[in-house]
C-alpha cells in the first residue's frame, strides 16, 4: 500500500510540474509580456530597466525557475488590475464559488434523486418518459442560455428573484458567505439551479439505472417475499444500494462543477473565481490567470489523487493491477 | 456528418440484397424520433449552407442595416416598410432571422470542423496505441487520462487564455479538448478487433502493416467512432457557443449563435428578450437534433443491444 501511495504521490507531483511548465510557457512565452507590463510611453532606457527588473532579459528556463521557486512559496505575482497578490484575490473569491458549487450539488441530489427513483420504479409510465425527456434536455441545453432565460422569467417578467450579484453576506470562519442571509439565499437560488441543471440530469439517469438494476436483485425479492412493505423495501433496501454510485459520481463531479461555474458566474455576475478569471483573461491580467489555473489544476490533481487512493483502499484489485 | 450521409443514401430499388449498410439504414429509420431529428438537422444544415440566398438580409452588409430599426420587436416592419423582421432586430438594427442563419454557419463549421480534425488526431493516436502497444500505448493513454481528468471548459479556457480569441484558436481548443474521446474509443475497439481472425489472416498473407491498419482494422472500428463523432459535434457546438458567450470565442465580426446570445444579454434586463431568445432556440434545436441522432445511432450500431 505504501509503495502504491508513494508512486501515486510522485505521479501527482510530476503532473503538477508538467502543468506548471505548460501554464508558464502558455501565459508568459506565447504573448509578449513586455507589451503588457510596461507602459507604451516609456522610452528605451526605461524599457530596458523595467525588463531587467522583471527578469525578462534572462533565458526562459531561468525565468521559469524563478517563477517556480516563487510559486512554491505561494507567490504567483501581483495582479496588474487590483495591485494585490494574485493568490489572495483567488482566495477572496473562492467562498462565493464554493458555496455556489455546493449549493448546486445539493440541489442536484435534492431534485435528481426523487425524480430518478420515480422514473426507475415506473419505467414505462408517462411520468417516467417525461422525466427522461427532461433529462436529455438538461444535457443538451446550453447552460448560459438557460441562465439568461431564468433571469428573464423570474427576475424581469415575474420579479420574484434578484437577477445578479451575491446579495447580503454574513461572516463565518473569517469569510463572507451568502447562504447565511435571506437576501443572499434569494440571490443564490437561480445561479445554483442553473449550475445544477446538468448534474440533475446526471443524478436522474444514475438513480434510474440503479433502481432498475437493484429491483431485480435477489435481496430485493427476498425482502418482498418476507412481506416487508413496499416503502421499506424501496426506502431501505433499494435506496441504500443506489446511493453509493450516485454519491461517488456527484462527489467526483464537484471539481467540474467548480470549473463550469465560470459560465454561471458570468451570467449572474456572481463575484466568484470564475468571474475573476474571465475578467482577467479579457484584460490580460496574467498573474491572476496563472494563479487561477495553477490553483484549479492543483485542486483537480488532489481530487483525482484522493479518489484513486480511496478506490485502492476499497478495492484491492486497483493497486494489484498497477504493479 | 456521418448522419447526413446515412440519410442521403438512396434506398436502392433493383436487387434487394441485404448488405450491412442497407440493414443499418432501414434500422435507423425504424425510429420516428431519430428520423425526425435527422430531418430537422438536415434542414438546419441546408439553411446554413444557403443562408446568403434565403436570408432576408445580409446581416454583415452595413449598407443594408438601419440603426433606426434597432431593437424592434418580432413581427415589426422596417422603417422603409419593405420587409418584416419576423424575429425582431438587435441593437444595430440587424434582422435576427438573418443573423441566426449566418450564425448557424459559423457554429456548424466550427463544430463539425473541430470534431472531424479531433477525430483524425484522436483516431490516429488511438490506433497507434492499440497497434504499437507497450510504451507507446502507455504514454498515449496516460495523456488521454490526463486530458479527460480535466473538465472540457477548463482546458478550453486555458488554451484561449494563452492564444487569445479567434475562430482558429477556438477550433484548436476544441480539438485539444476532444481528441482524447476518440483516442480512447478507437484504441478500445482496435484492441478487440486486432485479435480477430480476419486480422490474423491478413497478417498471414503478409500484407503490409499500413494496409492492415487502414483497410482492415480501421473500417471495423468505424461504428463506435461514428457514434462518438456525432455526439462530439453537438458538444463542440455547445462549447463554442459557451466560449463565445464568455467573450473568448469567435470575433465580433463573425458572430456565432453564442455571440448573438451574448449581444442580447444587456437588453434582456429591459425586457427585450428576442435578441437572446431566438438564437438560443436555434442552438438548442441544433444540439438536441444531433444528440437524438447520435443516441439512436448508438442503439443501432451497438451489437450488444441487438436481439
Amino acid at each position: 500500500m505504501s509503495v502504491y501511495l508513494l508512486r501515486r504521490l510522485i505521479q501527482a507531483a510530476l503532473v503538477m510540474l508538467a502543468m506548471s511548465v505548460i501554464v508558464f510557457v502558455g501565459v508568459y512565452a506565447i504573448g509578449d509580456p513586455v507589451e503588457i507590463l510596461i507602459s507604451p510611453d516609456a522610452d528605451q532606457a526605461e524599457r530596458a530597466r523595467a525588463i531587467a527588473a522583471l527578469g525578462l532579459d534572462k533565458p526562459l528556463w531561468e525565468q521559469y525557475l524563478a517563477f517556480l521557486s516563487n510559486a512554491v512559496r505561494g507567490d504567483l505575482g501581483r495582479s496588474f488590475v487590483f495591485n494585490e497578490p494574485a493568490l489572495k484575490l483567488i482566495g477572496q473569491r473562492a467562498p462565493a464559488t464554493l458555496e455556489l458549487a455546493f449549493g448546486a450539488t445539493f440541489l442536484a441530489i435534492l431534485v435528481g434523486l426523487p425524480l430518478g427513483l420515480y422514473a426507475g420504479l415506473r419505467p414505462n409510465g408517462a411520468g417516467a418518459k417525461a422525466i427522461m425527456a427532461g433529462s436529455i434536455l438538461g444535457f443538451s441545453l446550453p447552460t448560459f442560455w438557460v441562465g439568461l432565460m431564468l433571469i428573464m422569467v423570474f427576475a424581469v417578467q415575474l420579479g420574484w428573484l434578484p437577477s445578479t450579484g451575491r446579495g447580503e453576506t454574513a461572516e463565518f470562519l473569517g469569510m463572507r458567505w451568502s447562504f447565511l442571509t435571506q437576501d443572499g439565499l434569494a440571490h443564490m437560488v437561480m445561479p445554483a439551479l442553473n449550475l445544477a441543471l446538468f448534474k440533475i440530469s446526471l443524478v436522474i439517469r444514475l438513480t434510474r439505472a440503479g433502481v432498475r438494476e437493484t429491483m431485480l436483485m435477489d435481496y430485493v425479492k427476498f425482502a418482498r417475499a418476507k412481506g416487508l412493505s413496499p416503502q421499506r423495501v424501496i426506502g431501505v433496501h433499494v435506496f441504500k444500494n443506489i446511493l453509493i454510485p450516485v454519491v461517488t459520481v456527484v462527489g467526483l463531479e464537484l471539481g467540474s462543477t467548480i470549473a463550469f461555474s465560470v459560465v454561471t458566474e458570468s451570467v449572474f455576475a456572481w463575484p466568484g473565481m470564475g468571474k475573476l478569471i474571465i475578467d482577467s483573461i479579457n484584460v490580460l491580467d496574467r498573474p491572476v490567470i496563472v494563479a487561477y489555473l495553477m490553483s484549479i489544476v492543483l485542486m483537480f490533481i488532489v481530487i483525482n489523487l484522493v479518489v484513486d487512493l480511496l478506490y485502492s483502499v476499497l478495492d484491492p484489485r486497483v493497486r494489484l493491477e498497477s504493479k | 456528418m456521418s448522419a447526413t450521409t446515412a440519410g442521403d443514401a438512396p434506398v436502392a430499388k433493383a436487387p434487394r440484397v441485404e448488405t450491412p449498410f442497407r440493414r443499418f439504414v432501414s434500422e435507423f429509420f425504424e425510429s420516428k424520433i431519430a428520423t425526425g431529428a435527422l430531418v430537422v438537422f438536415s434542414v438546419i444544415v441546408l439553411v446554413a449552407i444557403f443562408a446568403p440566398l434565403i436570408s432576408p438580409q445580409n446581416p454583415y452588409d452595413l449598407a443594408q442595416l438601419d440603426i433606426m430599426d434597432g431593437r424592434l420587436e418580432p413581427g415589426s416592419r422596417n422603417g422603409a416598410d419593405t420587409m418584416t423582421y419576423w424575429l425582431g432586430t438587435d441593437d444595430q438594427g440587424r434582422d435576427m432571422l438573418s443573423g441566426i442563419m449566418y450564425g448557424l454557419r459559423i457554429s456548424l463549421i466550427v463544430g463539425a470542423g473541430s470534431a472531424i480534425a479531433a477525430a483524425l488526431v484522436g483516431a490516429s493516436l488511438g490506433m497507434l496505441a492499440a497497434y504499437a502497444g507497450g510504451r507507446t500505448d502507455t504514454v498515449i493513454m496516460r495523456l488521454v487520462d490526463l486530458q479527460l481528468s480535466f473538465p472540457t471548459i477548463l482546458s478550453a479556457l486555458m488554451i484561449l487564455a494563452f492564444l487569445g480569441k479567434g475562430i482558429m484558436n477556438v477550433v484548436l481548443a476544441l480539438i485539444v479538448v476532444e481528441w482524447a474521446y476518440y483516442a480512447r474509443t478507437v484504441r478500445g475497439t482496435a484492441l478487440v478487433e486486432r485479435r480477430r481472425e480476419y486480422i490474423e489472416a491478413a497478417q498471414c498473407l503478409a500484407l503490409p502493416t499500413r494496409r492492415i491498419i487502414f483497410r482492415h482494422l480501421l473500417p471495423n472500428c468505424m461504428p463506435p467512432l461514428i457514434v462518438v463523432g456525432t455526439i462530439q459535434i453537438a458538444r463542440a457546438i455547445a462549447l463554442e457557443a459557451t466560449l463565445s458567450f464568455l467573450g473568448l470565442g469567435v470575433p465580433i465580426t463573425e458572430p456565432s449563435l453564442g455571440l448573438l446570445i451574448a449581444n442580447g444579454y444587456e437588453y434582456m434586463l429591459s425586457g427585450k428578450y428576442w435578441i437572446s431568445f431566438y438564437p438560443g432556440i436555434a442552438l438548442l434545436v441544433t444540439i438536441v437534433s444531433i444528440n437524438l441522432v447520435g443516441d439512436h445511432l448508438r442503439d443501432v450500431l451497438n451489437p450488444r443491444l441487438k436481439k
